[in-house]
């Protein structure tokens, strides 16, 4: 007897795609209902996101920006994820998903702050419901489930969603974190960013399942691989999700197949030492930023005029938020004891009062 | 006042808190229908309700997660550690993620979440349930650290710490869970976190001590009373941060001091309250401080616990030691 459990388990993952690489839609019926305007919007933001990623890099070098993980190229699969959502909903980002907290309302200047390492980056604005980048590759994940249980014993027709990459679906606290929304059927969505790579390990180096969304299946959750360079299918597939969670209906896995053009962070990752010219190659035809305007150009919904506005804009942005960031108070060790507790104990009070001496010096 | 075992007064305070306040959530392994695998939630799942009593999988970092969650939209979540052996598949969540909360957050966001969990040595378990792990927590800065060892002090502390708007670690000593009952007030009441107890009154020694230890040194002080030496047994009951003004008034009076712990002479906190000694009251000491710790061994297999765990004559000894310096 020949048994194909794992053909058959593969077979219930096909890539979900609506657009083809060539902007043409090869899945009308899974087209999800976004307005002229919010069509505009998507592909602002993503080419916003492409100019900012490119500063990001030069500011870096030039020392302006610290720490730094660039996101070209996931444009579709963060920016796309993030549009799904109400303004209600938590986002619980890993360390590369700076862009969904700025379009869910985390100021500009604030996500630099955070790159250089200033606690103003942290101090997110009321009612924006972001936590800071997470560094502890799956400790996300376990939160998430933790507020989407707490969303759902609220009431709260409300969504936690927390994104990791590849490398970060061999974490236990994956696996944990997926389980434990599907035992409380929690309202979370877990995104993984699958960009080939986690630094220089390919993903066929983390794992032998052959997609990451069937990992859904040891939860007992839905699972769904969607073309991550395609912003409909990314944006319809978290929808999709969105609704079922807040329905009652628990978690969903969404894997956005993606790449990433640039390295790994800016602290000398040399991506050519791992990665061919023929790959790359290969994933720059199926930029989501082409795509997507050759389908708006179809459509008469976007111009190269409208473009270079967006490109104007967000580089004007970017130079008043590193200005701004560049107006923020130098920390003090006295500011760093006082965010450790509400209430100081002895030995942070003994050393508040020397720091205190010592600043004033 | 009703006379109750040490669990039955912590079971006490979660069911006060979790009737003074509804967004208190209790959970973890076991602690539902079960009522916990040594009774500490017995019957609390059935006065308040799934909702708020509830089983976990078995996953202690899953758990960790889930209180920070939890702790973030609006609840005060009572996690159990069954054993804080255990610990090490949730540091991440501990020290790394709660303990950080409000820090990274520049005071913005807080993780008011209690983790309660059973520890200590004397009771024959198997290999990683008993390890005295405090040191690791004392070593993390933004947590703090409690270690009762009385029905009273369990109490009035837990409440405390479930009050408490930052992540506390509430460590259960298995030996003192059942092994005697105290007054007890069926009212609530608090006590201040970081507040040392003096358990006994003395002008010769001070014994510096906390957990399963309190009670081995007013053993010892018994004992040494019959030798003419007078010792004062401060039961330090938040272990993070140190009461630092009960220790340095306890050994300016005395002029000599022992610190007792169950951990090992390289783990616990032992060496800290040394230094802050040291750092504080030089001028008062008439002798070294002297510690009472287990050998630096991995802990003991079951039945070689007699021979390794600190107990009232290892007290005695250091006592006199120190006394006749």
């Amino acid at each position: 007897m020949k048994t194909n459990t794992i053909d058959a388990v593969q077979d219930q993952f096909e890539t979900f795609q609506i657009l083809s690489e060539d902007g043409e839609v090869v899945n009308e019926a899974a087209m999800p209902e976004l307005s002229d305007e919010q069509l505009q919007e998507l592909m602002r933001r993503m080419v916003y996101t492409r100019i900012w990623d490119q500063r990001a890099i030069s500011l870096n070098r030039q020392g302006r920006l610290g720490f730094y993980a660039p996101v070209a190229g996931q444009e579709a699969s963060m920016l796309g994820t993030q549009f799904a959502l109400d303004k209600e909903d938590w986002i619980l980002p890993g360390y590369r998903d700076i862009p969904q907290l700025v379009f869910h309302g985390l100021p500009l200047y604030k996500a630099f702050l955070y790159s250089r390492g200033h606690f103003e980056g942290g101090q997110i604005p009321e009612g924006v419901n972001v936590l800071m980048p997470q560094i502890i590759i799956g400790a996300q994940i376990i939160q998430a489930a933790g507020f989407g249980l707490g969303l759902k014993k609220k009431g709260k027709k409300n969504v936690a969603i927390t994104y990791t990459g590849d490398g970060g679906a061999s974490q236990g606290d994956f696996y944990e974190g997926l389980n434990f929304a599907g035992a409380y059927k929690a309202n979370a969505i877990f995104v993984v960013q699958n960009n080939r790579f986690a630094i220089s390990v390919p993903v066929e180096k983390q794992s032998a399942a052959k997609t990451i969304a069937q990992k859904a299946v040891a939860a007992g959750i839905e699972g769904i691989q969607v073309d991550g360079m395609d912003v409909l299918a990314v944006y319809a597939a978290t929808q999709q999700a969105r609704e079922r969670a807040v329905n009652g209906e628990g978690p969903t896995l969404i894997e956005t197949l993606t790449y990433r053009y640039g390295p790994h962070t800016m602290a000398g990752d040399d991506p050519t030492r791992y990665r061919t010219k023929e790959l790359d190659d290969e994933w720059t035809k199926k930029d989501p930023l082409v795509r997507f305007r050759k389908f708006l150009e179809g459509k008469k919904l976007w111009s190269e005029e409208q473009e270079n506005k967006v490109v104007d804009q967000a580089k004007e942005d970017i130079k008043e938020a590193i200005k701004k960031a560049d107006g923020a108070a130098k920390q003090k060790v006295t500011d760093l004891i006082g965010f450790m507790f509400e209430e100081l104990p002895y030995n942070l009070k003994e050393q508040m009062e020397e720091y205190k001496a010592k600043e004033s010096k | 006042m009703a006379q109750m075992t040490m669990i039955q007064a912590i079971t006490d305070a979660m069911r006060t808190e979790l009737k003074n306040n509804e967004n208190v959530l209790v959970f973890g392994e076991d602690v539902g229908q079960n009522g916990g695998v040594f009774r500490a939630t017995e019957g609390l799942q059935k006065e308040f309700g799934e909702d708020r009593v509830f089983d976990t999988p078995l996953a202690e970092s899953g758990i960790g997660g889930l209180a920070l969650g939890l702790g973030m939209t609006g609840f005060r979540p009572v996690m159990e550690i069954q054993f804080f052996g255990f610990l090490f598949e949730v540091m991440d969540s501990v020290v790394a993620q709660m303990a950080r909360m409000r820090y990274r957050s520049g005071g913005v966001y807080n993780s008011p979440v209690t983790i309660r969990s059973p520890f200590g040595g004397g009771v024959k378990t198997p290999e990683l349930h008993a390890d005295s792990l405090e040191g690791l927590m004392y070593q993390s800065p933004g947590i703090k650290v409690i270690i009762p060892s009385t029905p009273y002090d369990a109490k009035g502390l837990l409440i405390s710490a479930i009050r408490d708007n930052d992540p506390v670690v509430f460590l259960e000593h298995m030996k003192l869970y059942r092994s005697f009952r105290g007054e007890v007030p069926e009212e609530e009441y608090t006590i201040e976190i970081g507040k040392a107890d003096v358990k006994r009154e003395g002008k010769d020694v001070s014994i510096i001590t906390y957990g399963a230890m309190v009670h081995a040194s007013l053993k010892a002080a018994e004992e040494l009373e019959k030798e003419g030496i007078s010792a004062e047994v401060i039961d330090l009951r938040t272990i993070s941060p140190l009461d630092i003004d009960t220790i340095i008034a306890s050994v300016e009076k005395t002029g000599r001091a022992i610190v007792v712990q169950e951990a090992q002479k390289q783990a616990g906190i032992g060496a800290f309250v040394v230094a802050e000694i040291n750092d504080r009251a030089i001028l008062s000491l008439e002798a070294p401080v002297l510690r009472v710790t287990a050998p630096d061994t991995v802990f003991p297999f079951a039945s070689a616990e007699d021979v390794w765990l600190p107990d009232h004559k290892d007290i005695v000894e250091k006592a006199k030691k120190v006394y006749n310096f």
